[in-house]
């Protein structure tokens, strides 16, 4: 019996691989799904055992693989910021299973179904993979692992613009890689490393660095990834690539792919570049806190006068993400706590959202409100967990956004700014517009023909949904998951802020 | 006792409210309402003045509980309420409006008992969410004006959740005590509070929505939001000059538009508005005195409103209709009912021996003792004024022509609510002590004075005489069209005739300037992020392609310039 402790680094990770592996040769839809299920539950015991051995440890682990001592071989590297991630994205995949053997039995073609789930862990392993390496290219590597699998996801949805979706999502994933490597390669070209914290290294030493092609390097990473998170305005092909996917599809990635491309960019941000140099130096901050507020508003407005459902909520994404990438823009205390309670809370509460659509869809075939009208009293269940994550979405006190909100509006009055705490909240006022728009179709109005013949979810759907209705309840009180850890991560960030 | 032994009861509703649907499955519902009010009364009452309940959230403490005289007297007339609507509610059909209205009276009562800036602005919220759901379960007209009811308390939740976090940020205190206006934050925070009290320039709110409630939806509104509003007032901005002059705002102009509204319901929401601004210019001077009279103002008119909207709801309820024209001389098969409305109107019109009179002379008297000379005398104007509006709903609704509708009084009840209520209004009113214990300050002051009988009963008599003279004008307002030339040739209501002219010309220039807007900043909204604008239809790849490399231009640039 080996002792697996010392290993879990490399276990997060290879074991979705080789669950894909294993999908790929089963070839049937139920025994696939069965395997899928296995490989996601466990995830989650590691990721949180890592969480733990690293707030024991007091340090960050590192995992060489192969032994290949750094900066020549890979590294892997958990800390607090990526055991939390790990926890997060391992958590939110773990959940949804219970919901995707019917979902996807309905929405895919029978033989397509095993593909369906081995796309489905090779895009798991890469977005576990981004957070655990400590590798620049590496992190690439899965970068593209995640977004290639993650194109074929939203391809497989029955609506004919899927295909388009998918093939948008595609070239522009496509470029934020390619400026993303690009970056990577300036540094490498500077610095002769491709390890994070060998490059942080050599840049924090006494030798002197020509400032232009690393002010380049960090203006092509943070382009680039800026596009793989949606920040606005390059977001524009989040909406329908969430719309048209398959709905399990849009759950996994709505709670998932958008935060790991912001967890990448803060660690490049934060640790590799330094606080100094990216925000003294450059415009970033500002930058990013512009961006911020246009998309809370812009995306917001898009949002109110949507007719699609998921639609909505994607825009709904836009504007959210827009919350986080602010709490990173002001880069205080504050604002980074809420940054990150943020990505949790979001999570939480949107991947609920888009499960209640996902089982609307399954009953009723269509997630446009003209077909959703009244169909909370047939499945009041569904559409009452849906209403407690609307709730939250809004911010209201006594669930999870309200905790985000508010430590994202005292990060604001820590930057010293008025303007910011006002638009804090006035941006949350559209949320209410559009939430109580899906709430007031859902509850009040005369069930559509469509609607008249649902029937309350399945039970298989129900659950992973009322358990993430009650975490957004939960996690509006008990907030030890999300702002302390938040307010760890933040500590280890603004570390090198002298 | 200890503190381990307090049950904060506002939640007890809350819970009550929240497992509503799940009882009312097993018949438990007519229990629910009628015993929660009750325990959550006993609640209020057991702890010792100044005891207090805490957690631990978010770093701070939370003040749950902190009992006070103060709180004692908005949470036992909240509870009271609870317990009243409850029972006149027993027939609503409609669980889902008595759930979301057992969680509205809960979370205003645990306002009442917050000790915390932060406990205060949650239950806030949730009272504000909880309404809109009584309010669209109101039927179709509901939804629409539920929305804005919802918008308009969310901003003035945003505007208090600003002004909450801006103040602890500057004195690291979450402590809810008496403030001045001299930060920013702080008048955030009263701006917040204004907009929940109804006062101008967003008092439109509260007859837009309330009316369009169910006939017992409206008796739950009344009783709550306006009134917590006064208490956070109350606590929080005691003698804040202000508020003389908006409070005076609000009580001119509910009087006004309720002497033109033709709408039963409308009127009576109209007549909140007047009669809380009573309360906020009390709150306005600040004294001892006012501060009592503010208080117990808003106990009573929290009772002799919800009579009032219940005797009218049982018409809605009896007959469908709410317009003054279209009802009349109902008196003849709904006796009880009328009687209980008369009750209620003369408790409105501070009529001696009713409740309404022995709350209002402290706030007159405060002004009066304070020589506030133009303060004081307004409040007299205003208290003969209000006199129009109040008689204007017992007077066409039961009396006046007769419509030939011959409703029934309601079933048992209804009934005993309305006459527990008016035996409030009457007890109250002939034993003044009992409410005057209750209240934050002594009380010394004798309301039953022969010469301030007779002052009181001087004014009455000009506001009938006054109501009389203008009959025939309020009864062609009753009509759609308005025939304004038969107007201008009588010389009593000319006055009033000018002001309907001025303010109906006003108001329609103001109404189709904000429609006019409104339209304008909508179409540019939609065109822009419409299904077709720029913000809201699907880019072709190479704009994308194209506007990722400005952004990359940009940066760079702008790295390079820095």
């Amino acid at each position: 019996m080996i002792d697996l402790q010392p290993h879990l680094p490399i276990l997060q990770v290879v074991i979705p691989l080789l669950g894909s592996l294993l999908t790929a040769f089963i070839r049937r839809g139920t025994l696939s799904w069965l395997v899928t299920l296995i490989v996601t539950w466990t995830l989650p015991f590691i990721a949180v055992a890592l969480f733990l051995q690293v707030q024991a440890a007091g340090a960050p682990i590192y995992y060489k693989l192969g032994n290949w001592e750094a900066p020549f071989g890979i590294v892997y590297k958990v800390d607090v910021l990526s055991a939390f991630m790990l926890c997060l994205v391992s958590g939110a995949a773990a959940v949804i299973m219970p919901f995707a053997r019917k979902s996807v039995a309905s929405e895919i073609d029978s033989h397509q179904q095993s593909w369906y789930y081995t796309m489905y862990l090779l895009c798991l392993a890469g977005l576990l993979g981004i957070i655990i390496t400590n590798d620049a290219f590496n992190a690439f590597v899965f970068l593209e692992v995640s977004s290639l699998s993650t194109y074929v996801l939203i391809a497989l949805g029955r609506h004919r613009r899927a295909l388009v979706a998918s093939y948008q999502y595609l070239i522009m994933g496509t470029i934020g890689a390619t400026l993303y490597i690009i970056g990577v390669g300036l540094l490498y070209l500077l610095t002769g490393s491709l390890n994070f914290d060998d490059i942080a290294a050599r840049l924090t030493s006494d030798l002197v660095w020509p400032l232009e092609p690393l002010l380049a390097a960090l203006a092509f990473i943070f382009v680039g990834l800026s596009l793989k998170l949606a920040l606005f305005p390059l977001h524009v092909w989040l909406p329908n690539a969430y719309a048209y996917a398959p709905s399990f599809a849009t759950v996994f990635l709505a709670g998932t792919a958008t935060k790991v491309a912001i967890y990448l960019l803060v660690r490049v941000m934060f640790e590799v570049f330094g606080v100094a140099l990216t925000f003294d130096r450059l415009p970033v901050a500002e930058i990013l806190i512009v961006l911020s507020v246009a998309a809370m508003f812009i995306a917001s407005f898009s949002a109110v006068f949507e007719d699609n459902a998921k639609r909505m909520l994607a825009y709904s994404s836009v504007a959210q993400i827009g919350y986080i990438t602010l709490g990173i823009g002001l880069f205080n205390q504050a604002g980074l706590t809420g940054a990150f309670a943020h990505v949790a809370n979001h999570a939480v509460m949107k991947t609920a959202l888009f499960l209640a659509l996902g089982a609307a869809f399954y009953r009723i075939g269509s997630v446009r409100f003209s077909d959703l009208e009244g169909i909370g009293r047939r499945m009041p269940l569904t559409m009452g967990a849906l209403v407690i994550a609307g709730i939250g979405l809004m911010g209201t006190p006594g669930t999870a956004g309200f905790i985000s909100k508010w430590y994202l509006a005292m990060g604001a009055l820590e930057a010293g700014s008025w303007l910011l705490v006002f638009l804090i909240v006035a941006s949350s006022l559209i949320s209410v517009i559009y939430v109580g728009k899906l709430v007031e179709v859902m509850w009040l109005r005369a069930p559509s023909p469509a609607a008249a013949e649902a029937k309350e979810a399945p039970l298989s759907m129900l659950v992973p949904l009322l358990l993430l209705a009650a975490a957004t309840i939960y996690l509006g009180f008990d907030t030890r998951l999300t702002v302390d850890i938040g307010n760890q991560i933040a500590t280890l960030l603004l570390g090198g802020l002298k | 006792m200890t503190t381990s032994l307090i049950i904060p009861p506002g939640l007890v509703l809350i819970l009550g409210g929240l497992l509503m649907p799940l009882l009312a499955r097993v018949g438990l519902r007519s229990l629910v309402l009628i015993v929660l009010p009750v325990v959550t009364l006993w609640l209020v009452w057991t702890p010792p003045l100044g005891a207090t309940l805490t957690t631990p959230f978010l770093g701070f403490e939370l003040i749950l509980v902190q009992t006070s005289e103060l709180a004692r007297v908005f949470a036992t007339v909240f509870s009271l309420m609870g317990f009243l609507g409850g029972l006149f509610a027993l027939r609503q059909q409609n669980t889902l409006e008595l759930a979301a209205a057992f969680v509205y009276a809960g979370s205003a009562i645990s306002v009442a008992m917050a000790g915390d800036l932060i406990t205060v602005f949650i239950f806030w919220e949730v009272m504000a969410i909880a309404s809109t759901v009584v309010i669209w379960c109101g039927g179709a007209k509901a939804r629409p004006a539920g929305m804005r009811y919802a918008a308009i308390h969310m901003l003035g939740g945003a505007l208090l959740m600003a002004g909450i976090a801006g103040e602890i940020a500057a004195t690291g205190s979450t402590a809810f005590t008496a403030m001045d206006t001299s930060t920013v934050p702080r008048m955030l925070i009263l701006a917040g509070i204004l907009i929940n009290a109804g006062a101008p320039p967003l008092s439109a709110w509260l007859p837009d929505a309330y009316p369009e409630s169910s006939w017992t939806g409206m008796v739950f509104l009344s009783a709550f939001t306006t009134k917590v509003a006064v208490f956070v007032l109350l606590r929080g901005f005691p003698g804040t000059e202000i508020l003389i002059p908006i409070g005076f705002v609000m009580v001119f102009y509910g009087i006004i538009y309720a002497i033109l509204e033709n709408d039963v319901r409308r009127i009576l929401a109209y007549s909140i508005v007047n009669q809380v601004g009573f309360m906020v210019i009390a709150i306005g001077i600040g004294t001892e005195m006012a501060l009592n009279g503010a208080a117990a103002h808003a106990f009573v008119h929290i009772i002799y409103k919800a009579l009032l909207l219940m005797a009218t709801g049982s018409v809605l309820l009896a007959t469908g209709k709410r317009k003054c024209t279209e009802l009349g001389g109902l008196f003849r098969s709904m006796p009880l009912t009328a009687v209980c409305c008369i009750i209620g109107a003369l408790s409105i019109s501070a009529f001696p021996w009713t409740s309404g009179f022995i709350a209002k002379s402290l706030i007159s008297g405060a002004a009066a003792k304070e020589h506030m000379e133009t303060v004081y005398l307004l409040l007299v104007v205003a208290s003969a004024g209000v006199l129009l509006p109040d008689i204007k709903v017992p007077w066409f609704v039961f009396f006046h022509k007769d419509s030939g509708l011959r409703p029934k009084d309601p079933p048992w009840n209804m009934g005993l609510a309305m006459i527990i209520l008016s035996i409030f209004c009457v007890g109250i009113g002939v034993f003044p002590a009992a409410l005057y214990g209750m209240l934050p300050y002594p009380v010394d002051y004798e309301p039953y004075t022969p010469d301030h009988i007779v002052y009181q009963l001087q004014l009455l008599l000009f506001g009938a005489l006054a109501f009389y003279l203008t009959l025939g004008w309020l009864k062609q307002t009753n009509t759609i069209t308005l025939d304004v030339d038969w107007l201008w040739r009588r010389p009593g209501p000319a006055i009033a005739a000018f002001l309907d002219r001025f303010a109906g010309y006003t108001w329609e220039w103001f109404v189709d300037l904000v429609t006019a807007t409104a339209m304008r900043l909508y179409r540019l909204v939609h065109s822009h992020h419409g299904p077709q604008g720029i913000f809201g239809r699907t880019w072709p790849t190479g704009t994308m392609a194209f506007w990722t490399t400005v952004m990359l231009g940009a940066v760079v640039i702008m790295s390079y310039f820095q």
